[in-house]
């Protein structure tokens, strides 16, 4: 028998636009020490049916129908609150996303896990700290026993989610859900938390449901998946074999739409059209027929059930064979700019040219008299070059100064030392009319499609904003503008006359990028441009983006955490750790030339939507977590993490040596050899690569 | 003034399909329109909003209709009881209660809208730039802000009447000066979360000037809370001059207002003269509970408004 056995459940919330059938006859099994992935883009069932699970849901939600939830043979739907509670956090226990909002701020972590034993165990304070102190150990948050004083805000995001773990796991559940345990991670973070995710489950012999919409997640750390769509299962299957022979046009599409690593930079990312049904009134036929390419008549009229076998079933009436093929992708190639991506040593001068910019932000707070102020050092001294036309990526972890970096780029905020010249104008002697002037050349595209644009105004208002206070052309034809504008980014016209919130994120996105080109940029500094997009319509903006810098010469500067987003926009990556670039090179270089350790790893963190490739390389990533940015390592930053790290890391800096034409890295002892110990190397026929000094 | 480049036409995109609007597609649904569907679909909000309508209509058009003589005493009509000819009987100087009531509103009502006026422009303005621009001007202008503060206003009143003749304006005058404080910090914390939403950074971006994005982004974002403080500035107003003429202290004659007319039937109401009082204390309550309940609507409608669609 199974150990968990959903079978029809359904789960209704009334809301006044009417009832949202959030999850529609859902039925799966789990069983004991497995771990089964539910995906899909947000809005698609998912998170509720973990919740439902667990009798959690929102106000106005409720089970109904002939659902039924048998854990180990009892049935939990309809189990009065109070029985119910027994069950929750005891059989089965959550790990929420944001590990920043789900912990109580003003009690220590050891008080929050020990709550959870005190209140299932029936045991005194003493035995559930005891227990606290264990549980925190065993999810490996260093010295659990003096650390179970501390209150949430002392702990870094990946510890607080190792805290959320344990206060899952204090009662050994036999089964834990997990939602999205890791979106609000770094990759690095996020590698050692599903890693940690793992080894429990098999230690503890639990079963988990991991709820995510990271295809490279999921194919790393499931055992069998269930893709979910608009509130019902669309595929149920292995995980290997979703990967390499998934049948559902969903599961196709969505996998096809991810950016990878190794993806071909010079095509277009296949994309999935429209946006999920409104589950208020769900389509009668196939839910995914709108936007389904393989869609027919009986598609839209019929609803399918899901057939197939027992360990693969899915919904579809005309079911593919494995992966969307690499000729349909390949078909349509990305547009080429006007002159595709000079070299910046090729052009005659950078279009952009940051030279040694330190920006430190004093720490507010405590300053005792006597004592030295102390500062965050966000950066410390970074340069780059950007040539026209050209995308320059920014990696690297949160904290390590990318999105200081890219306010500085654009005149937002000024560096402390250190200069930032467009186009032969250095951008911190500008001042007032003439800086606002010259910012007609540098624009920014944001990371969150819904505080980017101002809910009170109209699109076509804030597409003419620019133009109105730039002065540029009389009322008509800024209207007309608007219009264009609109149009490039695929908006219909009418789009000007609504507002904001009565677009999908997706399609704010894109206004935003319209409003960044309404003044014709040379350059745009995208932050994070699609991170907060669901995986289907990131594609979408992705190839948008590239398709207005083929159109209009655009450079960009791409900055994100996801390295494959960089890795397909971008022409040359940065990687930046803790304030300091540690390797700059081309895309190529970066991805299968790495010499500094830390891009090496950060590579290595990077889900895979390829279930061999990830499992192969669980556990290998980075360990440990950033050191504060107020009192940084001495030597070479990365240092305390490094396992090359030796002696002479501690003492001295690295400085930025070459190892390509174009492909710079500063690390004493890089993973391969510096072009001028190369060559010295030669000439003294031999030596011992990385020992050599590089000064 | 440059003039416009042409962009060449593209190809066109993949269709994308847009929010199909549930009515009419002409008539787009607008953040206004939603945040007034809101309002009008709590009862409260259509409540209190009948009710100030009601009021006003008695105070305004009341006296139009229903003509007394509110200058002239005459003591051979003082202190009737209800009945024909006053519907709510006279007071001591022989005036019609009814058409007082109305003549006392009228300056309650005009007082409590012209304050909450000024604060409200005055207190926006101070506290959206102070939130603004943040760091070493916000903190001189919110210490400004905390010196009028310990001042307790009350007394500051009851010092400026005594010491001159208190006119309709000048009391507006001094209500405006002690109340636009709770309604600059008010608009400041607002404003200090929504200057580093994105937005706000992206008309930075364009080169918009600093006024540019007070008034155009920050000040409408903030319209909520705005209107909130102004609701409940009106009541606090018309509560604050009913005290005044309480004391004594209010509108000199021939002005009439309800606190003085509270006063002066207090002295009566061991005389059994109810009508004196309890009219007065009514509509009173009535009013200040009117614009309460507008307030607390417009508060809820807001907390909808931010509601991601």
């Amino acid at each position: 028998m199974p150990l968990l056995e959903v079978s029809n459940l359904t789960t209704h919330i009334r809301t006044r636009r009417g009832v949202v059938r959030a999850v529609d006859d859902v039925s799966f099994t789990l069983e004991a020490g497995e771990t089964l992935g539910l995906v899909g883009e947000s809005g698609c069932g998912k998170s509720m049916t973990g919740l439902s699970l667990m009798g959690l849901l929102p106000p106005g939600g409720a089970v109904v129908g002939d659902s039924s939830v048998l854990l180990d043979g009892r049935e939990l739907v309809g189990l009065p609150d109070r029985e119910l509670r027994r069950v929750r956090g005891n059989d089965i226990a959550m790990v929420f996303q944001d590990p920043m909002t789900s912990l109580d701020p003003t009690k220590t972590i050891g008080h929050q896990v020990a709550e959870s034993v005190l209140l299932h165990r029936g045991c005194t304070r003493a035995e559930a700290t005891e227990r606290a102190a264990e549980v925190l150990g065993l999810v490996g948050l260093p010295h659990p026993r003096e650390r179970l004083k501390d209150y949430p805000h002392q702990l870094s995001g990946g510890l607080r989610q190792r805290v959320l773990i344990a206060m899952a796991l204090a009662n050994e559940p036999r089964v834990l859900i997990a939602d999205e345990p890791t979106t609000a991670l770094d990759v690095t973070i996020q590698a050692q938390i599903l890693a940690l995710l793992a080894d429990l489950r098999t230690r503890l012999g639990m079963a988990m449901i991991l709820i995510t919409h990271d295809m490279g997640v999921t194919a790393g750390h499931t055992d069998r998946v269930n893709v979910m769509y608009a509130g019902r299962i669309a595929e149920s299957t292995g995980t290997d074999r979703l990967f390499r022979g998934m049948r559902h046009p969903y599961t196709q599409s969505l996998l096809a739409s991810v950016p990878r690593l190794d993806q071909d930079p010079s095509v277009q990312l296949p994309t999935i059209p429209g946006r999920p049904p409104d589950l208020t009134a769900p389509p009668g036929g196939c839910r995914f027929a709108e936007r389904c390419r393989y869609a027919t008549d009986r598609c839209r009229t019929e609803e399918p059930q899901l057939t197939g076998a027992d360990d693969h079933r899915y919904a579809c009436w005309h079911p593919t064979s494995g992966p969307l093929p690499a000729g349909t992708t390949a078909a349509v190639p990305r547009p080429d700019g006007p002159s595709p991506s000079p070299s910046p040593s090729s052009a005659d001068r950078p279009l952009l040219e940051a030279r040694d910019l330190v920006r430190e932000f004093p720490v507010h707070g405590n300053r005792l008299p006597g004592r030295a102020r102390r500062v965050v050092h966000a950066l410390s001294g970074v340069s780059l070059e950007l040539g026209p036309g050209e995308t320059f990526g920014l990696v690297g972890e949160s904290g390590c100064g990318k999105t200081t970096l890219g306010r500085l780029l654009v005149g937002l905020d000024r560096p402390d030392t250190g200069t930032v010249t467009l186009d032969g104008t250095d951008l911190g002697r500008l001042r007032g009319r003439e800086l606002r002037e010259r910012r007609r050349d540098l624009q920014m595209m944001f990371q969150d499609p819904y505080s980017s644009l101002d809910p009170r105004m109209r699109v076509g208002s804030i597409l003419r904003e620019p133009l109105q206070i730039q002065g540029i052309g009389t009322a008509r034809q800024q209207k007309a503008r608007v219009a264009e504008l609109l149009t490039e980014v695929g908006l219909p016209e009418r789009g000007a006359e609504l507002y904001p919130h009565e677009f999908s994120g997706g399609q704010r996105q894109r206004i935003g990028l319209a409003r960044a080109l309404a003044l014709t940029p040379k350059l745009i500094v995208a932050d994070e441009p699609v991170s907060a997009l669901d995986v289907s319509v990131r594609a979408q903006v992705l190839n948008l983006m590239n398709r207005l810098q083929a159109a209009h010469g655009l450079s960009y500067v791409v900055i994100s955490h996801d390295l494959a987003v960089v890795r397909y926009l971008a022409d040359r990556i940065g990687v930046m750790y803790l304030g300091r670039m540690v390797e700059v090179g081309s895309a190529d270089d970066i991805q299968l030339r790495a010499a500094h350790p830390y891009t090496a790893g950060l590579l290595k963190a990077v889900p895979v939507p390829d279930p061999e490739l990830e499992r192969a390389k669980r556990g290998t990533g980075i360990s440990g977590e950033l050191p504060s940015p107020v009192d940084p390592p001495s030597g070479c930053r990365f240092r305390t993490r490094c396992p090359l790290a030796r002696e002479r890391c501690a003492e001295e800096q690295p400085v930025m040596r070459a190892f390509g034409p174009e492909h710079t890295a500063a690390c004493h002892f890089p993973l391969s050899t510096p072009l001028a110990d190369a060559a010295a190397g030669r000439l003294n026929g031999g030596g011992v690569p990385g020992s050599a000094g590089g000064r | 003034m440059s003039t416009l480049e042409p962009i060449e036409p593209l190809e066109p995109l993949e269709p994308l399909d847009l929010p199909q609007p549930v009515d009419a597609p002409t008539v787009p649904r607008g953040s206004g329109r939603l945040w007034a569907e809101a309002f009008v679909r709590n009862r409260r909000a259509l409540v209190g909003l009948g009710m100030v309508a009601v009021i006003a209509a008695f105070c305004f058009i009341g006296p139009l209709l229903y003509r007394t003589d509110q200058v002239t005493v005459q003591l051979d009509l003082a202190d009737l009881p209800p009945g024909s000819g006053n519907p709510l009987g006279t007071d001591a100087s022989g005036y019609d209660v009814l058409g007082r009531l109305m003549e006392g509103g009228r300056s309650s009502l005009e007082l409590g809208f012209a304050v909450a006026l000024t604060t409200t422009v005055i207190g926006t303005l101070y506290g959206a730039v102070a939130g603004y621009l943040g760091g070493i001007v916000d903190a001189v202008m919110m210490r400004v802000i905390d010196t009028f503060l310990a001042i307790p206003g009350i007394v500051l009143l009851l010092i400026m009447v005594s010491v001159f003749t208190p006119t309709l304006w000048g009391i507006i005058l001094l209500l405006s000066l002690l109340s636009w404080l709770g309604a600059a910090r008010l608009v400041r914390g607002e404003v200090l979360s929504l200057r580093t939403r994105e937005f706000v950074q992206a008309a930075r971006m364009m080169g918009g000037t600093g006024g540019r994005i007070v008034l155009r982004h920050l000040v409408p974002n903030a319209a909520g809370v705005i209107i909130v403080s102004g609701t409940f500035t009106i009541a606090d107003s018309i509560l604050t001059l009913s005290a005044l003429s309480f004391l004594g202290l209010g509108l000199p004659p021939p002005h009439a207002d309800w606190g003085t007319m509270l006063s002066a039937g207090l002295n009566s109401l061991y005389d059994g003269y109810w009508w004196l009082v309890y009219p007065p204390a009514a509509i009173l309550i009535v009013t200040v509970v009117a614009f309460n309940l507008i307030g607390d609507a417009v508060h809820d409608a807001l907390d909808v408004r931010l509601q991601r669609p």
